[in-house]
């Protein structure tokens, strides 16, 4: 296992140094993110509905019953965009994307494509790593900004909606726009920037080093995902606290 | 991924005493040989006798257990010898990149290392498909060729970098008679064009005589025997004899 995070970090290390030249490589960039986006906007959006519908659906008959209706959409607001904005969406594009990744670079592994890269002087880091990890650095963000907005809409319609909770939508977003500062949008995008940069690498260096023909093309894929997940819930604490700590 | 760092002239290839075991198993036991510059080195030797495994050897992708290889005099590991001299290698199963087309696949090398526009690109590529009889598949997906097909692919690939050095794995297995003459013939013109130093493994003994300056048999991870086409024809060391003369006849 520290061998792995060893060679993840050297992964981190050789694709920033590769970065310099990500000017040239802007159209594969531009191919990852709208693969990236096609991929995962539909998802995005009913994933978010549903979250910010659950989180008022569980919290708002409480609040109502102790007279705290008027506090539901900061409860709602500030949970999607610092928590599960984030967490949720970084989920999804890890089972998404990071597994295409996976997928995608194991292949080329197994069927000797890097091997055929590096005869012609290709870095695969070059080629391979780094445009998928600026698609990504740019996605995820961008996503939860899209999907902080919807979850707040989930929620302020079942709030409406809800016989049990009635709360209006003007005073749900009246609350929400009072308790919510850019701060809060900031701590998610931050977030979502470190989730980012996990699942990118340990997609791509699962991928790297895939060996075994399809089955371990398969096995890759699975770590790929499970690893990030891991990684992701326990990056999410750290990242938390630390940011907590600077508010 | 800038331009590589042109030397002129022809690589020389020496490997000394190279060692490599997979999994506790020794694949080369002691591999040594000289390849000249300019010069035709055919390789040939039954399967799984590590044939592959020393072609990758010598362009730097497996690092061996003990022993060297030198390009040029010098070291091939690092990826110094790669970025000052162009090398190709025609892998035995094409290794073309799936995600692109034939086209994209064969013009890879001047594409990434921004060698000429894309219209010279475009016509450099029609003309090495059309050298390997693919004229015009450029827009294909390497998974709509047959496996002979991507091998001609991979061909043209290694033809577009004009190497110094280059090494052939198998480059007729999978292709019928006539196309087999015709790679056969794409070597000698690239040879007489360019005179580049090449290595073939091959088990196909019409190729290897054809081409070769001098045979190598490799068996057992060993070398066997090294010498010209005619004092490989002439060795009375049976294994060799064997492998050169075995016919199938129909009795
Ligand atoms: N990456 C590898 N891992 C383990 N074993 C390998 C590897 N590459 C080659 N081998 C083994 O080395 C032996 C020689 O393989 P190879 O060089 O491909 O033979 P051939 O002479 O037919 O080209 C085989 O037994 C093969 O299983
Ligand atoms: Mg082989």
């Amino acid at each position: 296992m520290f061998y792995n995070i060893g060679q993840i970090i050297m992964l981190f290390w050789r694709t920033l140094q590769a970065l310099p030249k990500a000017w040239l490589e802007r159209k594969k960039v531009y191919d990852q993110l709208f693969e990236i986006g096609n991929a995962s906007l539909l998802m995005v959006c009913i994933l978010s509905l549903f979250i910010g519908g659950v989180l008022a659906l569980e919290t708002g008959p409480t609040l109502v019953e102790r007279g705290l209706s008027g506090v539901l959409g900061r409860m709602v607001g500030l949970s999607m965009c610092r928590e599960l904005g984030p967490l949720m969406m970084a989920i999804l594009i890890a089972g998404r994307i990071g597994s295409a990744m996976a997928a995608e670079i194991g292949s080329m592994r197994v069927y000797q494509e890097l091997d055929a890269l590096r005869t012609m002087n290709i870095s695969p880091i070059n080629y391979l790593v780094m445009p998928r990890m600026i698609a990504m650095v740019i996605a995820l963000p961008a996503l939860v900004v899209f999907s902080i907005p919807v979850g707040w809409l989930g929620g302020a319609l079942v709030s409406t909606f809800n016989a049990s909770i009635s709360v209006p939508v003007e005073t749900f977003f009246h609350d929400l726009r009072e308790g919510i500062g850019v701060a809060d949008v900031v701590h998610g995008l931050v977030k979502a920037l470190v989730f980012a940069v996990a699942i990118g690498l340990i997609s791509c260096h699962q991928g790297l080093v895939t060996i075994g023909g399809p089955r371990g093309i398969g096995r890759s894929v699975t770590k790929a995902v499970v690893n990030s997940i891991v990684v992701i819930l326990i990056l999410d604490y750290f990242v938390t606290r630390f940011l907590i700590y600077f508010q | 991924m800038s331009a590589p760092e042109q030397r002129n002239g022809n690589v020389s290839v020496a490997v000394r005493d190279l060692r490599k075991s997979f999994n506790g198993e020794e694949v080369l036991k002691g591999i040594s040989f000289d390849v000249k510059p300019g010069e035709t080195f055919v390789i040939m030797g039954p399967s799984g006798s590590g044939k592959s495994v020393l072609l990758k050897h010598i362009i730097g992708l497996e690092e061996p257990d003990s022993g060297e290889i030198l390009s040029a005099g010098q070291s091939v590991h690092g990826s110094e010898v790669l970025s000052k001299y162009r090398l190709a290698m025609v892998f035995q199963s094409g290794a073309l990149l799936k995600s692109l087309t034939v086209g994209e696949n064969v013009g890879l090398y001047l594409t990434e290392h921004r060698l000429m526009e894309p219209g010279e690109i475009a016509r450099v590529v029609a003309e090495k498909l059309e050298a390997v009889g693919l004229k015009g598949l450029e827009d294909r997906s390497p998974s709509e060729l047959s496996g002979g097909m991507q091998k001609r692919v991979a061909i043209a690939r290694a033809l577009v970098i004009d190497p110094q050095l280059v090494l052939f794995d198998e480059p007729t297995s999978e292709l019928d008679p006539l196309m087999s003459v015709n790679i056969g013939e794409q070597i000698k013109q690239m040879r007489d064009r360019l005179h580049p130093t090449i290595l073939v493994v091959t088990h196909d003994r019409d190729l290897a005589f054809g081409i070769a300056d001098r045979i190598a048999m490799i068996s057992e991870g060993k070398i066997r025997f090294i010498g010209t086409p005619n004092e490989i024809k002439n060795s009375r060391d049976p294994m060799i004899q064997t492998f050169i003369h075995a016919e199938l006849t129909n009795t």
